[in-house]
């Protein structure tokens, strides 16, 4: 059973069989059996470029559609992208705020991989981030006379709990009660939006906001300690950019080097093989469904300790949904991931840009980031016929 | 508490009910049907913002009521095909497509409302219809029989589809699909076309929810008006065994939590707002616990057919 893992060699992570898109999820079994062993590397870099091509055409797609929108809102498609352009890449601060957003969108769209690798669909990122931030608020405040070097670990291990225990709901109904967790995450992410509006309009409101008579709907400022140290000065750039790659590479290592994670992976190639060998599919799936909102829960935890310094409303920013988008775009793999989220990290800094370049509401961005999922999403059945024609013509699975 | 028991407030509560459970009917019907085809739309959210958006733009630009239905009904079907699209013809993984429908919907619905309208306003929407003599009735009569037309059609397609579905070829068809699209396809039926139909239909019933939310019960627009009552909707599909009648006892059970909350806050009961918005998931999540073992959940629900693979 175990035996795939030992074929790997050191360029294990550019080995296209592991990256599995959502739609090849089912028919990849055949792939990861048939398609290790009799490797060419030519054949290798034709498969990345295919899993490369075929998502960012659409992402192009979306953005064409989005020049259509552009032209009915009377504003110049071309100076509209190359405000957008200009924005994440143009300046320092561009660049570095690029990398900010890139932060919680590769460590959502982490847990998003872990568990759509068995086969489990997390949409509830934005409430295990906003119980990650909660605990990241509540924590350095009520432990103020903690040093840095404690208080940091503790508050990113607390973030990961809260946002685990967000993820461990859905997990233990959809193996106990079989209750579809795509529900189930959507309805946590509520409750958890509803917790925080509770907690800001009471217990952790700023006590400056009711002395001033301000009333804001945000809590006090962390302390010092708390915080992550900013890496460029006049930026935003923090560290947790670190412990998010770093985080990458442990999800890697945990999902094809241990037994864990090859089960997790066995339970979405095949649920019914995977049984069949002895692996406890139920347990795993809650379990990846578990670790995906721990993640979460980090991304919330540095959004407050690394960026904001404080819990206030839309603390998320859609990371939680577009946490998806980045994981679809970095074909569900950790090392995909990593240039997947600052390529989107830098597409929302551009869009910000855009915006206030040619005014044109928001609103724009999040219909073009739709289409960008509804495209991407489309797109796999292209790349699959033509992995697969690559694959046949160089001598394997004839069939499929 | 002793508010809570005089006679006005339960009728004004029961009321409330019926309105709040009429979107959560319209959507959840409609992807009963989605679903019992074999599609999982999870974009009903997205599809409800845009069309009650525009049913609400056709209203307040013309205030015909009836141009603000045939907008929404047009965005129905075109947001329809196009989930339909993805997922039938490309045979996208449909939790993911759903959610690109959802976030384009919310996307597009807020863009076109800053653009066109820009701020809060209200419209003239269906008027409450007496149904004479039976809104005589005491008690029962002001909860049951004093409602916008729109109340009346969404319970009156409870039946309805449970007859289409039950009773007739065209439900045994979509049932067959949903079940067995490999059988189904030998038989001759056309599997594509017939979840094509059923998600479109799906996405028109959504059309009307929103528009029963934008030019019936509200009547206004707002970013984010429905506020993920469409994903609601579809949890509804699950708890109700994909059944029209175990989805209308679902629409009514998450509508009688959400209107006591809104009695409890209108009444002053001193209970944080915010922690009463909670009920309602709270219970979903709960209800979905006890109820996922029942009822026959279509067999090939969330797999897109390929000819000769079973």
């Amino acid at each position: 059973m175990m035996n795939t893992q030992n074929k790997f060699g050191p360029d294990v992570a550019l080995k296209p069989e592991d990256w599995v898109p959502l739609s090849d999820i089912r028919t990849a079994a055949s792939s990861e059996i048939a398609g290790k062993g009799r490797s060419s590397k030519s054949r290798d870099w034709k498969e990345i470029g295919v899993r490369v091509v075929v998502p960012v055409t659409g992402v192009v797609a979306a953005l064409m559609i989005g020049a259509v929108f552009l032209l009915i809102l009377d504003a110049n498609p071309v100076s509209a992208y190359a405000a957008m352009v200009r924005g994440a890449l143009g300046s320092r601060f561009g660049l570095t705020q690029m990398l900010v957003k890139a932060t919680p969108l590769l460590l959502v769209g982490l847990g998003i991989s872990i568990a759509f690798r068995a086969s489990c669909i997390n949409i509830g990122g934005e409430g295990q981030m906003i119980a990650g931030a909660l605990m990241a608020t509540w924590f350095p405040l009520a432990a103020t006379n903690l040093p840095g070097f404690v208080v940091v670990p503790l508050t990113i291990i607390l973030g990961f709990a809260a946002g685990a225990l967000w993820g461990f709901v859905p997990g233990i109904l959809k193996a106990r009660y079989a209750v579809n967790e795509i529900l189930t995450t959507i309805m946590m992410n509520s409750i958890a939006l509803q917790l925080m509006n509770f907690l800001l309009q009471g217990p952790l409101m700023d006590p400056k906001g009711i002395e001033s008579g301000t009333y804001l709907a945000q809590s006090a400022r962390i302390p010092d300690p708390a915080r992550l140290a900013r890496i460029v000065p006049q930026t935003m750039l923090h560290s947790g950019i670190f412990l998010a790659l770093i985080l990458a590479v442990v999800v890697y290592i945990f999902l094809w080097r241990t037994t864990i994670g090859y089960r997790i992976r066995a339970v979405g190639l095949n649920p019914d093989a995977s049984r069949y060998s002895g692996i406890n599919v139920r347990f795993n799936q809650a379990l990846s469904l578990t670790l995906a909102g721990g993640l979460a829960g980090i991304a919330g935890a540095v959004e407050v300790i690394g960026v904001q310094y404080r819990l206030l409303e839309g603390l998320t920013s859609g990371y939680g949904f577009a946490g998806i988008v980045a994981a679809l775009l970095g074909w569900l793999h950790p090392i995909g991931l990593i240039p997947a989220s600052i390529f989107f990290g830098g597409l929302l800094v551009g869009a910000d840009t855009m915006q206030r370049a040619v005014q044109v509401p928001s609103a724009l961005i999040g219909a073009i980031l739709g289409l960008v999922v509804l495209f991407v999403s489309g797109s796999g059945i292209w790349t699959q016929r033509w992995i697969r024609k690559i694959r046949s013509e160089s001598g394997l699975e004839g069939q499929r | 508490m002793n508010q809570l028991l005089n006679a006005g407030v339960i009728i004004g509560m029961l009321n409330t009910m019926l309105i709040l459970a009429t979107p959560f009917l319209f959507a959840a019907l409609g992807e009963t049907f989605s679903q019992n085809s074999g599609v999982v739309n999870l974009g009903v959210d997205g599809i409800m913002l845009l069309s009650a958006f525009g049913a609400f733009y056709a209203v307040l630009t013309t205030g015909s009521l009836l141009l603000g239905i045939l907008a929404a009904a047009f965005v129905g079907v075109v947001m329809g095909l196009m989930m339909s699209f993805v997922s039938v013809t490309l045979k996208a993984e449909q939790g993911v497509s759903g959610i690109g429908l959802q976030m384009f919907g919310l996307g597009m619905s807020s863009l076109l409302f800053k653009v066109l309208v820009g701020t809060v306003r209200t419209v003239k929407g269906f008027p409450t219809v007496s149904i004479p003599l039976l809104s005589r009735i005491p008690v029962f009569g002001p909860i049951l029989f004093e409602h916008s037309i729109l109340v009346y059609i969404a319970f009156a397609l409870v039946p309805i589809s449970w007859w289409v579905l039950e009773r007739t070829t065209v439900g045994l068809t979509i049932k067959a699909v949903g079940q067995n699209p490999a059988a189904a396809d030998s038989r001759g039926i056309n599997v594509n076309l017939v979840r094509y139909l059923c998600v479109t239909f799906g996405a028109v019933m959504a059309a009307m929810a929103g528009a029963s939310l934008s030019i019936s019960s509200l009547n206004l627009f707002q970013d984010n008006l429905t506020a993920g009552q469409g994903f609601i909707a579809v949890a509804l599909v699950y708890f109700g065994g994909w059944t029209p009648v175990g989805v209308m006892f679902g629409a009514l059970i998450f509508s009688i939590a959400n209107s006591l909350q809104l009695w409890l806050q209108v009444l002053g009961v001193p209970i944080p707002a915010s922690l009463a918005n909670m009920l309602p998931y709270l219970l979903t999540i709960l209800v979905l616990a006890f109820s996922s073992r029942r009822g026959r959940r279509p067999a090939a629900l969330n797999k897109p057919f390929i000819r000769g693979e079973a």
